[in-house]
């Protein structure tokens, strides 16, 4: 056996950009390989959950997960990771907010299934089956199916996590940062979010750009702006980047690349609902004051989800929508 | 009190220099209205941050007033703007959660009108006991 700390990787509901982002690590993954010993990480290596149910409570030094929890086997399977490690790591957007996939919590069970099994264009599926959580096959073999649940639920919702290394996906010098300070012992406080707490704007190569005093009276949609690359602050054309109420550390990228950034590094510290903070932020610099004015400044912006939501609906204050029954 | 014996929760954001002098008006003169809704004194209605009025959603209201002064009478000068226009961005958000309209209001209140806020705390009170109650725990924890 050797005396190299234990390290399990696993996904819940995400895309497996994350397991992507370990490897863009590129030579620097052969010296986390080198000092660590991963004994769990279902996309990469083989291993089954009963070797982890072998294993000794806190017998692993740090987990990472990636995804939010969406089934009862990512639920089962995080409780269990939680039992046998030291640390809880949540790994990327899915894990801290719910990322992408936590859009899903504009819908329940019910409307994603009847899209997916029933409705969806490309299906042939004329019985409408659906998936069960036990069904018989061949009349007489038993199936189980993990069980759908209506939401999906960020990491900390269902466990006690320690750290969070944030982003979609965590850029490689984030995830290095976080082991260097794992290896290091030079942990900040428990609950942390490993990333500066300082907002996206104070980083951004734009920042200069920005007006003294901003003002909005249209919002443009990046597709329809021809103008993305002139090096100005988007938020002075109108259009929406979340820099203001977003965590910094993730490099600038989409702006480098003349996009706005959409949120994925999760709000600073002292902001409980990102969407709704930038919401209110953008509010407020709307240019006139008379209430007909405002309306109309606001209608060339219909959607409150995706712009504000991208990433951490499920982090949100209300969490998911209500649905009509 | 409904006849289903479903009493409203009404969480009212009240302008420390308009709006909560209503109140105390409304108060003195031994007005009637909902003995439902809690006030909550704050500077000036631009202090209401959205996430105020969704944590107190969240947390079990299941109405929420926001009452400043009138546009132009801002003891901040330009506060109930800001107020304004947050409304009208949160709106949307809300209806897209699905959330009835009504259930979050804003209106003026001045410091000399005792009888308005009797009165718009009373709509608020029937309006929200013909809604019934929000529940959004039941929302939000139902696997």
């Amino acid at each position: 056996m050797s005396e190299k700390p234990k390290i399990g990787i696993y996904w819940c509901s995400s895309c497996g950009g994350c397991e992507e982002a370990l490897v863009d690590l590129n030579e620097a993954i052969l010296d986390v390989v080198a000092a660590v010993d991963i004994v769990f990480w279902p996309v990469a290596m083989d291993f089954k959950y009963d070797d982890v149910r072998k294993m000794k409570d806190g017998e692993m030094l740090a987990s990472f997960i990636n995804g939010g929890v969406r089934l009862s086997e990512q639920e089962d399977i995080v409780k269990l990771l939680r039992r046998k490690s030291q640390l809880i790591f949540a790994f990327g957007s899915c894990a801290h907010m719910g990322g992408i996939p936590g859009l899903a919590n504009m819908n329940d069970r019910e409307t994603v299934f009847n899209r997916v099994y029933r409705e969806m264009e490309s299906n042939d599926n004329p019985e409408g089956i659906v998936p069960e959580t036990e069904s018989l096959v061949n009349g007489k073999y038993k199936a189980e199916l993990p069980e759908f649940y209506n939401s999906v639920y960020p990491l900390d919702k269902i466990i006690d996590v320690d750290y969070t290394i944030p982003g979609c996906a965590p850029q490689p010098q984030t995830i290095l940062d976080a082991f260097t300070a794992i290896l290091e012992g030079k942990l900040p406080e428990k609950g942390s979010v490993l990333a500066p707490n300082k907002s996206l704007c104070d980083t951004c190569p734009r920042k200069d750009t920005k007006p003294d005093k901003l003002t909005i009276d249209v919002f443009r949609r990046p597709h329809l702006y021809d103008k993305l690359d002139d090096g100005r602050c988007f938020l002075e054309a109108g259009i929406i980047c979340m820099g203001p109420a977003t965590r910094s550390g993730c490099g600038e990228r989409c702006i480098n690349a003349n996009m706005p950034c959409r949120g994925c590094y999760g709000p600073p510290d002292d902001v409980k609902d990102q969407g709704v903070r930038m919401m209110s932020a953008l509010a407020s610099i709307i240019q006139p004051d008379e209430e007909e004015d405002i309306q109309k400044v606001l209608e060339t912006l219909p959607d409150r989800i995706v712009p504000f939501y991208m990433y951490g609906l499920p982090r949100s204050i209300l969490f998911r929508r209500k649905m009509n029954k | 009190m409904s006849e289903n014996g479903f009493e409203p929760k009404i969480v009212a954001f009240v302008c420390n220099w308009c709006s909560y002098g209503g109140a105390d008006i409304a108060g003195n003169q031994r007005m009637n209205y909902s003995p439902n809704v809690t006030l909550v004194r704050v500077m000036c209605s631009g202090r209401v941050d959205p996430e105020f009025v969704l944590e107190a959603l969240r947390d079990g209201a299941d109405g929420v007033m926001i009452l400043g002064c009138h546009p132009g009478d801002c003891h901040y000068i330009e506060g109930n703007y800001r107020t304004l226009k947050r409304y009208n961005m949160l709106k949307p958000l809300l209806k897209q959660f699905n959330i009835e309209e009504n259930r979050v209001v804003l209106d003026w209140v001045s410091a000399s009108e005792g009888e308005k806020f009797a009165r718009v705390v009373q709509a608020m009170n029937e309006r929200i006991t013909q809604l019934g109650p929000l529940n959004w725990d039941k929302v939000s924890s139902e696997r």
